[in-house]
């Protein structure tokens, strides 16, 4: 009964989904979809790596912290970065004296509360602060930028299909939308052309548009793919700052557990041997 | 327990004497999984993967039960107190991925288990019951990932809720109060959440609670092995401790090498990048995908396509989407075939190999974008997977011949007849 | 298995059997070993996190505080008491005998040199955790015009150190240090 009813049951899944999938291929053959402009003007993110990347990556705390220079100077302005502490700024080699002097001296306040009045105020961040958002909400956010919301920037590299090469690429990728692009496809006002995007356009102005938009203290020419490498290489930090010691954790851990599986297979063996031997024995 | 000749628990010292009459615990766990359960001298590395998967089932209850003392199951917070678990807390990034990358190695683990069960026909009497329950343990596993995914608040945790707890809707008319009953609301919000979380909870204690029933279950008839004859004598077991504790051991270390280097060097690969944004109710990610153990699922429910008769196909999506792991439940009746292993089984051994294929071509349909040509793979390969086990599987155990079978394990082993082995 | 006993892996047996110990109990060792290093962060995670250790020192601006006034501000999620004490509070607390006190301290031993004027106590009655009335205007200071804790009635002295009721010790003076006249970091 139970085989009688499954019978059933299989031939009307299985043959509804075939009926499907023939008007399906139908449709598809004599239909095919086109291919969408998105599509094929789209570009896979540039080939580079940063000292971070595989198993053995370490962080360039110099250029973390040219990194660094470029978001303070460059991003902040509309991008946040909510989710970073100034203390954190210590791991990428500040010390405790230029922490304090960064989050005092940031250009956005910390939002507080007037203990006189009971109004909304600010006062200078502390080192224990996180980033102060330069806007207060998204509707701000949104008013202030064509309707767009900047992204905060904390997780960014671990938030875009791609990585930091998407990032890198994004911020070094805008350029004259190609002869051939459909009408449709074209920037409309207050949009740029950029292949990396996945749709193409997207309502970020070109934010490194040109070389010296800082200048390194140590020395680094500060090209337009010098700083973009610098500031996604900050923002792999910021995303994942327990990087480094991940992996060194990870080294360790694999390490002893080599040693004791290989320990552990040793005493499998000889616990097998006789049982082993008697197979061998007897064939 | 089960065969006459397991060795008997002899406590040697008094206080083993006095524990073991007041409270059998060392005798118990002897009889279950020390030297006093035998078991088949011939298990192949197949028959690791319930260990592997007992193992990552405890990594998770650790790890979980670490992680909530951190988390906040708040729609306003939840997403930054998993950021304070990864940045702030001592190791928490160490027990945050751990508990990520646990759950896809559980079902590695239980599906190898599940495959072999298949292969094997350890479904087969007379280990339905064992087979059945290890069902109820993969549908409440299921349940409890899904759960987990929605609570760190990200865009794929919204969106995986959205879409998940929308399928009740395809049910005629109680189809749209079952949803706001499940989410307490309209849309996934803290109400959802915070339920999610209390089940998160709770379903890994149920799903230890079967586990034990699992293997209580299993040690009434004893474990099936590679030939699928039964066990006959003395001469086809072994203790299952040291043996296969020790086997058991090592492959557990291998299991961590693999674990811990992915947790370690490729934390976010099973992950979806989506997950790092935080929740928007007011923008759908490009396109929404479950967790990779979720995608043969998630494509037989996008195979259907086109409405039959008065059945909306979204309905018929779920439907097959859930026949699809019940029927399952009934395997045991389904393939009546007496030959349990499919080594001896020439036809089933040629279906059972589509069927791997098949459920990877599934997998990767369900984790690729609903467009062609992967909707119409997933109609052809969800329509063998029907096919297989409710058409194929019943009519096999008629047609096939199955090629003789050993008398015994050891005969399969040494290469000779019972007679000579001792 | 009793029939593997034959004469060959018998001899065997007898030379391997060092060895194959050996290695058991090594591959057990190790398992062990790595389950107790493995218990290390899970318990560690407990420990205060980053952004708590953070919050483990603060800067105060005393600048605005009279002499004859307090504040009570929060230091690790606890109240304390920073007090400008008038020349008659400081004379005061000098004035009594500390041998005849329960927790013998002089009121230089609690501030900062220079600086007796500032008394920085943390704002919790030593008896069982109560928050002592007298930092806030118009609240009783107690008999000793110090702190005076409602609870169970132990009354602090100009310098917060305990003269009457059930508290063992003076009120705690947290590690404090002045950055200029105007601002103190405690902790």
């Amino acid at each position: 009964m139970v085989r009688f009813i499954g019978i059933l049951v299989g031939l009307f899944f299985s043959g509804w989904l075939l009926v499907s999938f023939a008007m399906g291929a139908k449709e598809y053959i004599s239909n095919p979809p086109a291919e969408t402009a998105e599509h094929a003007f789209h570009q896979e993110p540039k080939d580079i790596s940063f000292t971070s990347d595989g198993p053995l990556g370490k962080f360039d705390r110099q250029q973390l912290q040219r990194g660094f220079q470029v978001y303070k100077e460059v991003c902040a302005a509309c991008h946040s970065l909510r989710l970073v502490a100034f203390r954190n700024l210590e791991e990428i080699g500040y010390n405790e004296d230029e922490v304090k002097a960064i989050a005092a001296n940031w250009a956005i306040q910390t939002p507080d509360v007037d203990p006189d009045t009971g109004e909304m105020s600010s006062r200078p961040s502390l080192p224990a602060d996180k980033f102060p958002k330069p806007f207060a909400n998204n509707v701000a956010a949104a008013a202030a930028n064509n309707n767009a919301i900047p992204p905060d920037l904390s997780l960014i590299t671990k938030a875009r299909e791609g990585g930091a090469p998407y990032v890198y690429s994004l911020l070094t990728g805008y350029q004259n939308p190609p002869a051939n692009l459909p009408e449709a496809n074209q920037p409309g006002p207050g949009l740029h052309y950029n292949p990396y995007f996945a749709n193409l356009n997207l309502a970020m102005a070109p934010p490194l548009a040109a070389a010296d938009m800082v200048s390194y203290s140590d020395g680094t020419n500060p090209s337009i793919e010098q700083m973009a490498e610098d500031v996604t290489a900050f923002l792999i930090w910021t995303a994942e700052p327990k990087l480094e010691e991940r992996h060194q954790t990870g080294w360790a851990v694999i390490a002893f557990l080599l040693i004791a599986t290989i320990l552990a297979y040793l005493s499998y063996r000889t616990i097998w041997a006789d049982v082993k031997a008697e197979k061998k024995k007897k064939v | 327990m089960s065969f006459p000749w397991a060795k008997e628990y002899t406590p040697t010292t008094d206080f083993g004497q006095w524990m073991d009459k007041q409270l059998p615990l060392p005798r118990f766990i002897y009889n279950s999984v020390g030297a006093g359960y035998p078991a088949p001298r011939n298990l192949n590395y197949m028959w690791n993967f319930g260990s592997l998967a007992g193992l990552f089932l405890v990594v998770q209850i650790v790890t979980g039960i670490i992680l909530a003392m951190h988390y906040a199951a708040n729609a306003n917070i939840a997403f930054d107190s998993v950021e304070h678990i990864m940045r702030d807390v001592n190791s928490g990034w160490m027990i945050r991925y751990a508990h990520a990358n646990g759950a896809s190695f559980f079902f590695i683990a239980i599906y190898l288990h599940i495959g072999r069960g298949l292969f094997y026909g350890s479904y087969k009497a007379p280990r339905e019951m064992l087979w059945l329950l290890g069902v109820v343990i993969y549908l409440l596993a299921m349940a409890t990932a899904f759960m987990g995914y929605v609570l760190p608040w990200g865009q794929m945790s919204f969106w995986g809720a959205k879409v998940i707890t929308g399928l009740f809707e395809a049910i005629p008319l109680v189809g749209k109060p079952i949803q706001e009953l499940l989410l307490g609301g309209f849309a996934p919000d803290n109400a959802a959440l915070n339920r999610f979380f209390s089940l998160h909870y709770l379903l890994p204690f149920v799903i230890a609670g079967v586990v034990i029933m699992h293997i209580w279950a299993l040690h009434i008839p004893g474990s099936n092995n590679p030939t699928g004859v039964d066990v006959k004598g003395p001469q086809d077991t072994v203790p299952f401790h040291p043996y296969y504790t020790a086997k058991d051991g090592w492959t557990i270390g291998l299991a961590l090498i693999f674990f811990t280097a992915l947790m370690f060097f490729l934390p976010n690969a099973l992950g979806h990048a989506d997950n790092y944004i935080p929740a928007n109710p007011l923008s759908t990610p490009a396109h929404i995908v479950p967790e990779w153990y979720f995608w043969p699922w998630y494509a037989i429910l996008r195979a259907f396509t086109f409405d039959f008769l008065f059945i909306p196909a979204k309905l018929l999506g779920v439907l097959a989407m859930f026949s699809a792991i019940l029927v399952w439940f009934f395997l045991p009746w389904l393939d009546k075939s007496p030959v349990r292993s499919g080594n001896f089984r020439p036809k089933f051994k040629i279906f059972f190999g589509i069927l791997v294929i098949d459920v990877l071509i599934l997998g990767y349909c369900g984790g690729a974008p609903a467009e062609e040509p992967f909707v119409m793979i997933s109609q052809l390969a969800a329509a063998y997977y029907f096919a297989h086990f409710l058409i194929i599987l019943p009519l096999l155990s008629r047609m096939e011949k199955p090629e003789p079978l050993p008398n015994s394990i050891t005969e399969s082993v040494t290469g000779k007849p019972l007679n000579t082995a001792s | 298995m009793a029939t593997v006993e034959t004469a060959d892996t018998a001899v065997a047996e007898e030379s391997g059997v060092r060895r194959r110990d050996f290695i058991n109990i090594a591959a057990v060792s190790f398992a062990g070993a790595g389950a107790v290093a493995t218990v290390f962060p899970l318990v560690n995670q407990m420990n205060p996190s980053a952004d708590v250790l953070a919050l483990s020192s603060i800067e105060v601006d005393i600048s605005a505080i009279e002499a004859g006034q307090s504040i009570k501000t929060s230091w690790r999620k606890q109240p304390i008491f920073i007090r400008n004490l008038t020349a008659d509070e400081i004379s005061q607390a000098n004035a009594v005998d500390t041998a005849g006190l329960r927790d013998p301290e002089t009121l230089a031993d609690r501030t900062t040199p220079g600086k007796e004027n500032w008394l920085i106590t943390l704002g919790v009655c030593t008896h069982l955790g109560c928050v002592p009335l007298g930092a806030a205007q118009g609240e009783i200071k107690g008999e000793f015009g110090g702190y005076f804790c409602p609870c169970h009635g132990s009354h602090y002295d100009t310098a917060a150190r305990i003269r009457k009721g059930p508290a063992p010790t003076n009120l705690v003076v947290p590690e404090h240090e002045f950055l200029s006249d105007t601002v103190v970091k405690i902790g």
